[in-house]
C-alpha cells in the first residue's frame, strides 16, 4: 500500500514536467479514442487501451479482447512568400496509420495482450524543384510499434502495465542538392536518402487508479526509441558530371539517427447521468531529442549534412466526452490543443507543424454481441502562421527559408471491436 | 455496414476537397496591384540580352532564365498571361544550318591540364535555324541584333545568313521571310513591352577590339559593317520610331540603358601586363630592340617624324617577371615604310612589326578571348612570341582612345534612351549604372553577393559579357522596381538566391 502511494505521488510529479505530440506523430491509435479527442489513458473501453493503458487492460469484462482498424489521414500544406510571390502545395498520399490489438485475460488479476499500432509518421510530398526544395521535395517517415503486454490488478483499485517494444521503421527523404546547382540539361541535382528495416527496442510502463466506480486516473509512459540507420543507400543524381561539382552521381552509403520521442500521458475519466462519461488526457512528448537530422555520408569528399531541428518537449490537452444514445449505438466527441514542438527559426517544410486544433467525433455501432463498428473523423485546423528554417547555409551564410504556411488534416478512421 | 461504409466514403470525400485557404493569397489578385499598366500581354524586344543568352550561347536553361521570362513570372501575380519563348532545341546551344554548324556550343567550366577553364560543351547541336518555328513569341529577343535590325526587313531571310545580311536566331521564329523583328512584336498587339537594345551598336566595336569605325555622320546603316559604331541620328530615329510602334497597342513599357561595355569581364579579366618573362629571355628580348629604342627612335624624331612623346611612348623595354604586352596601334604614326629605306634599311619583315608597335599601358584593355592567343607561337618558332616578339593585332586590344569612342556613342544613345523614356513616360531602368554597381560594389543578397569578377562573381556568364540566371534575376528586379515606381504598381520581387550565379559546369 505505501507502495503504491509512493508511485500514485511520483506519478503526479513526474505529470508536472510531461511532455507529446506535433512533429511527425500521427495521433490515431483507436477509433472509439480518437473521436473522444484521443484521449483513453482513463477509459475502460476496449482493447484500446492496449495502447493508450496497459494497466486497464484487466478490467477489460470479456475473455477476449481485439480492437482493430486504419485510418486515412488526408493532410495538406500550403506555403506561399508574400515578398516573392512563390507559392506552393502539398500533394499528400493518404496517410494510413494503423493498430491492432488483443488481450486476454488469464486470470482474474492478469490479462496478457499484443499489441502492433504506427504512431509516428509522416508523408509530405511539395512539387519538385519548389521554392524549399533545397530543403525537401518529399519525406515518408513510417515507423511500427509491436509489443507484448502485461497488466496485473494490484488492487481493486490499482493496477500496473507494460511491455517491450520493438520498432520497426524506415525514412525515404528526398532533396535538391542546393538552391541553383543543375545538370547540363538543367535539371536540378538531387540527393535521395533511402533507409529500411532500422529496428530498435524500447517500453512502456502504466498504471490506473479507479477511486471509485465512475472516477478513474491513469497514467502511461512510453519510452524513447531512437532508429538508427546504418548503411543507408544516398543517391545523388543530375549532377553534373565534372570534377569540380560538389559531389559525383550514383549511390553512397549513410549513417543517421531519426528519434521518435518519449510520451508521457496522465489523465481522468468521469462516468455521469449514467450514460455520459467525460475524459481528460494531458500528453507531454519529450522532442527535445530531437536535435539535428544529421546524415552522415560515408565517403570523406562528401560533405556530412547537418539539419538543426532543435525541437522543445511539447504538450497536448486533450477532452473527450461519450454518450450511450442507444442500446447498440454510442455517441463521441472530442477536441485537442496540440501544442508544436517547433522553436522558432527551425520551421522545416519537411515537417511543417504549428500549434494546432483538433476537432473529432465518431461512434461505435454494435452489429452484434461480439462485434462493434467503430468509426471516427478529426479536423486538425492549423492556424496560418509566418515562419522560418534558418539553419540552411550557402558558403558559411545563413540562407532563411521564410514564407506563411497554412495547413490541415483530416482524418477518417474505421475499425471494429471484437469481444468473446 | 454497407450504409456506414457509404457515408464514411462521402465524408471523406468531402473532407478532401476541403483545403486551407490563406487569409491573403498570392494566387489571388488581392495582394498585388497592377497599377495603370496592363499586363496581360507582355511582349519583350531586344537583343542577345533579352533573349537569355550566355555563356556564348542560347540554349534552353538560358533562355528559361531570361529576364523577361523572370518578369513574365511575377506579371502572372498581377494579370499576367502566357509567356511564350523561341526556345533552342537543346541545352548545347549552338547553331545548324542545312546541317553545318554555324554557331559554338555554349561555355561550360571544364578542367583542362589540371585548372578550370571554360571551355565549349562537347555534342553535336540540334538546332537547326531553317525549320522555322511557328507561331508567336513573346520574347522578341534576338541576339546580336542592333538598334536599326529590328526594323530590317528580311532579317529573319534564311538566304540572308550565309553571307551576314541576316541573322540566324532571327531566322528561326519570324513569321515570314521579308518580317521584321519590331513587326512580329507589334502584330502581338502587347498591352505592356520591355525594350533594351542598342547594346550592340557599340558592343561588336568594342569587343572586336575596335577593329570597325565609327559610322558617326553616315546616316544608311545598310552600308555599317558589323563592328561599326551606329551613329546617333540614326539611333535616335530607329528607337524612337520602335517606341512609338510599341505604343501603338501597349499602355505601358519598360526601356533600359546600354551598360558601359568595358566594365565587363570581358574587359577587365586578362591583365595587359600578362607575359612573365625570365632574366635570359629578358636579356634577348632587350637586345633584339636594343637598336630599334636607341637608334631608331631618336633618328625618327631628329628627322621630325615621330614628336618626342611618341617616341617616348614607342619604347619597347622587357622586364624580368611580368610585361605589359606588344601590339599594333592604329593611332601611331605607320614607320613601316620610312624604316626600309635608308637609313635604316630594315628588311620588310621586321619593318611592318615595328611599324605601329608599342607596349601596352594601364589604360588599355584585352578582350577576353585574347587570352587564350597571348604568349602563343608564330609557326612554332619560339622567337616569335605573340604578344611580346610579335605584337597583338587591334583586334586584341581596346586602346584608350577607343574606349573612349565607345564610352561617347555608349553615352549618347544613353541620353536619347532617358530622354524618350521620360517623353513618353515609360518606366526606364538605368541599366549602366546598375551594372557598373555590380563592378565596382558588389550587391549583396541572401547567400552572399555578386560582383563584376569574372567566373566566380555571380553576375556575368562564362563569356565574360552576358549575364548569369541570377544576374538576369536581378536586372528582373530592378526592371519591377522601376515598373512600381512608374505605374504604381506592387509587383513582387524575386529571391535573386534563388537563380544561380555559378559557373555551369561541364565535363
Amino acid at each position: 500500500m505505501i507502495m503504491k502511494k509512493l508511485l500514485f505521488f511520483a506519478a503526479f510529479l513526474l505529470a508536472a514536467s510531461v511532455t507529446y505530440a506535433g512533429g511527425y506523430r500521427v495521433s490515431a491509435q483507436g477509433q472509439r479514442a480518437l473521436a473522444m479527442g484521443h484521449t483513453g489513458v482513463a477509459v475502460v473501453n476496449s482493447a484500446e487501451l492496449a495502447f493508450f493503458n496497459p494497466a486497464g487492460l484487466v478490467y477489460l469484462e470479456n475473455k477476449l479482447n481485439i480492437s482493430a482498424g486504419v485510418t486515412g489521414v488526408m493532410s495538406n500544406v500550403k506555403w506561399q512568400n508574400v515578398e516573392s510571390g512563390q507559392f506552393a502545395e502539398t500533394d499528400n498520399p493518404i496517410g494510413t496509420p494503423f493498430y491492432f490489438y488483443a488481450s486476454y485475460k488469464v486470470t482474474d488479476f492478469l490479462t496478457v495482450g499484443l499489441s502492433a499500432y504506427s504512431p509516428y509518421g509522416s508523408t509530405v510530398e511539395y512539387p519538385t524543384d519548389w521554392a524549399g526544395s533545397h530543403l525537401v521535395n518529399n519525406i515518408d517517415l513510417q515507423a511500427i510499434y509491436i509489443q507484448p503486454l502485461v497488466s496485473l490488478r494490484l488492487s481493486e483499485y490499482f493496477s500496473i502495465g507494460g511491455g517491450p517494444i520493438y520498432v520497426t521503421g524506415g525514412v525515404n527523404f528526398n532533396r535538391n542538392v542546393n538552391r541553383t546547382l543543375t545538370d547540363e540539361q538543367g535539371d536540378r541535382s538531387n540527393v535521395e536518402i533511402d533507409a529500411s528495416n532500422v529496428t530498435n527496442w524500447g517500453w512502456s510502463a502504466s498504471w490506473m487508479f479507479t477511486p471509485t466506480e465512475n472516477f478513474r486516473i491513469g497514467f502511461n509512459y512510453r519510452s524513447e526509441v531512437i532508429l538508427e540507420a546504418e548503411n543507408g543507400d544516398a543517391t545523388f543524381s543530375n549532377v553534373p558530371n565534372s570534377p569540380l561539382s560538389p559531389v559525383q552521381n550514383g549511390t553512397v552509403n549513410f549513417d543517421a539517427s531519426l528519434p521518435m520521442p518519449a510520451e508521457m500521458t496522465v489523465g481522468l475519466s468521469y462516468s455521469f447521468l449514467d450514460k455520459w462519461l467525460f475524459a481528460f488526457d494531458y500528453n507531454r512528448a519529450y522532442w527535445s531529442v530531437y536535435n539535428d537530422l544529421m546524415i552522415d555520408f560515408a565517403p570523406e569528399g562528401v560533405p556530412d549534412s547537418s539539419n538543426p531541428r532543435n525541437y522543445k518537449n511539447a504538450s497536448t490537452y486533450r477532452f473527450g466526452l461519450q454518450y450511450e444514445a442507444l442500446d447498440q449505438l454510442t455517441l463521441r466527441a472530442g477536441y485537442y490543443l496540440d501544442e508544436s514542438p517547433v522553436q522558432s527559426g527551425y520551421f522545416a517544410p519537411e515537417t511543417p507543424r504549428n500549434d494546432s486544433h483538433g476537432f473529432t467525433g465518431g461512434f461505435s455501432y454494435q452489429l452484434s454481441k461480439r462485434f462493434a463498428l467503430d468509426a471516427s473523423v478529426t479536423y486538425l485546423r492549423f492556424n496560418e502562421v509566418d515562419a522560418s528554417y534558418d539553419f540552411y547555409t550557402e558558403n558559411g551564410q545563413s540562407v532563411p527559408f521564410e514564407g506563411t504556411y497554412k495547413s490541415n488534416a483530416f482524418l477518417a478512421g474505421l475499425g471494429v471491436t471484437f469481444n468473446l | 455496414m454497407r450504409n456506414y461504409i457509404k457515408y464514411a466514403a462521402v465524408l471523406a470525400l468531402g473532407l478532401v476537397a476541403c483545403e486551407p485557404e490563406f487569409d491573403e493569397s498570392v494566387e489571388d489578385d488581392k495582394v498585388y496591384d497592377q497599377g495603370s499598366a496592363d499586363f496581360s500581354n507582355y511582349v519583350a524586344v531586344g537583343n542577345s540580352l533579352t533573349a537569355g543568352y550566355a555563356d556564348n550561347a542560347l540554349y534552353v536553361s538560358g533562355q528559361k532564365n531570361s529576364y523577361p521570362n523572370i518578369l513574365a513570372q511575377q506579371f502572372e501575380r498581377v494579370g499576367g498571361g502566357d509567356f511564350t519563348q523561341p526556345l533552342m532545341n537543346d541545352n548545347l546551344g549552338g547553331l545548324l544550318l542545312q546541317g553545318d554548324q554555324i554557331a559554338g556550343n555554349r561555355l561550360t567550366l571544364s578542367v583542362v591540364n589540371g585548372a578550370p577553364a571554360p571551355t565549349p560543351i562537347s555534342g553535336t547541336p540540334t538546332t537547326e535555324i531553317s525549320n522555322t518555328l511557328t507561331g508567336s513569341f513573346n520574347n522578341m529577343g534576338v541576339p546580336g541584333a542592333k538598334s536599326y535590325h529590328l526594323m530590317a526587313p528580311g532579317y529573319g531571310n534564311v538566304a540572308g545568313v550565309p553571307t551576314g545580311q541576316s541573322n540566324p536566331y532571327f531566322v528561326r521564329f519570324r513569321s515570314s521571310a521579308d518580317a521584321t523583328v519590331l513587326g512580329d512584336a507589334v502584330a502581338q498587339n502587347p498591352t505592356f513591352f520591355s525594350l533594351w537594345i542598342g547594346n550592340n551598336d557599340v558592343l561588336g566595336y568594342a569587343s572586336s577590339g575596335g577593329v570597325g569605325v565609327s559610322q558617326q555622320g553616315n546616316l544608311d546603316p545598310a552600308t555599317y559593317g558589323s563592328n561599326d559604331i551606329t551613329d546617333t541620328n540614326v539611333f535616335a530615329s530607329v528607337y524612337s520610331q520602335e517606341v512609338d510602334a510599341l505604343l501603338a497597342s501597349a499602355s505601358a513599357g519598360v526601356v533600359l540603358n546600354i551598360p558601359n561595355v568595358t566594365s565587363t569581364p570581358y574587359f577587365n579579366t586578362v591583365p595587359v601586363n600578362a607575359i612573365p618573362l625570365d632574366a635570359d629571355t629578358t636579356a634577348f628580348l632587350n637586345s633584339q630592340f636594343a637598336a630599334y629604342n636607341t637608334q631608331v627612335l631618336p633618328g625618327l624624331v631628329q628627322f621630325g617624324i615621330l614628336s618626342p612623346e611618341e617616341a617616348a611612348m614607342r619604347e619597347v623595354v622587357f622586364q624580368q617577371g611580368q610585361n605589359y604586352v606588344t601590339l599594333v596601334d592604329e593611332e601611331l604614326t605607320d614607320i613601316s615604310q620610312i624604316l626600309q629605306a635608308p637609313p635604316f634599311s630594315l628588311d620588310a619583315q621586321t619593318a611592318m612589326m615595328l611599324g605601329q608597335i608599342r607596349q601596352a599601358n594601364d589604360s588599355d584593355l584585352i578582350p577576353l578571348p585574347s587570352s587564350s592567343f597571348l604568349g602563343t607561337l608564330v609557326n612554332d618558332d619560339p622567337n616569335l612570341v605573340n604578344g611580346v616578339s610579335v605584337p597583338l593585332g587591334d583586334e586584341h586590344v581596346l586602346t584608350a582612345s577607343e574606349q573612349e569612342e565607345v564610352a561617347t556613342a555608349t553615352a549618347a544613345f544613353n541620353q536619347i534612351i532617358e530622354s524618350i523614356a521620360a517623353d513618353k513616360g515609360l518606366a526606364f531602368v538605368d541599366a549602366n549604372a546598375i551594372l557598373d554597381r555590380v563592378a565596382t560594389s558588389g550587391i549583396s543578397f541572401d547567400g552572399g553577393s555578386i560582383t563584376g569578377e569574372f567566373a566566380t562573381g555571380g553576375a556575368f556568364s562564362l563569356d565574360g559579357i552576358h549575364l548569369t540566371p541570377r544576374g538576369y534575376a536581378f536586372i528582373a528586379n530592378e526592371i519591377i522596381k522601376s515598373i512600381n515606381t512608374t505605374y504604381n504598381a506592387t509587383i513582387p520581387s524575386v529571391n535573386i538566391g534563388d537563380y544561380s550565379g555559378d559557373p555551369s559546369l561541364g565535363d
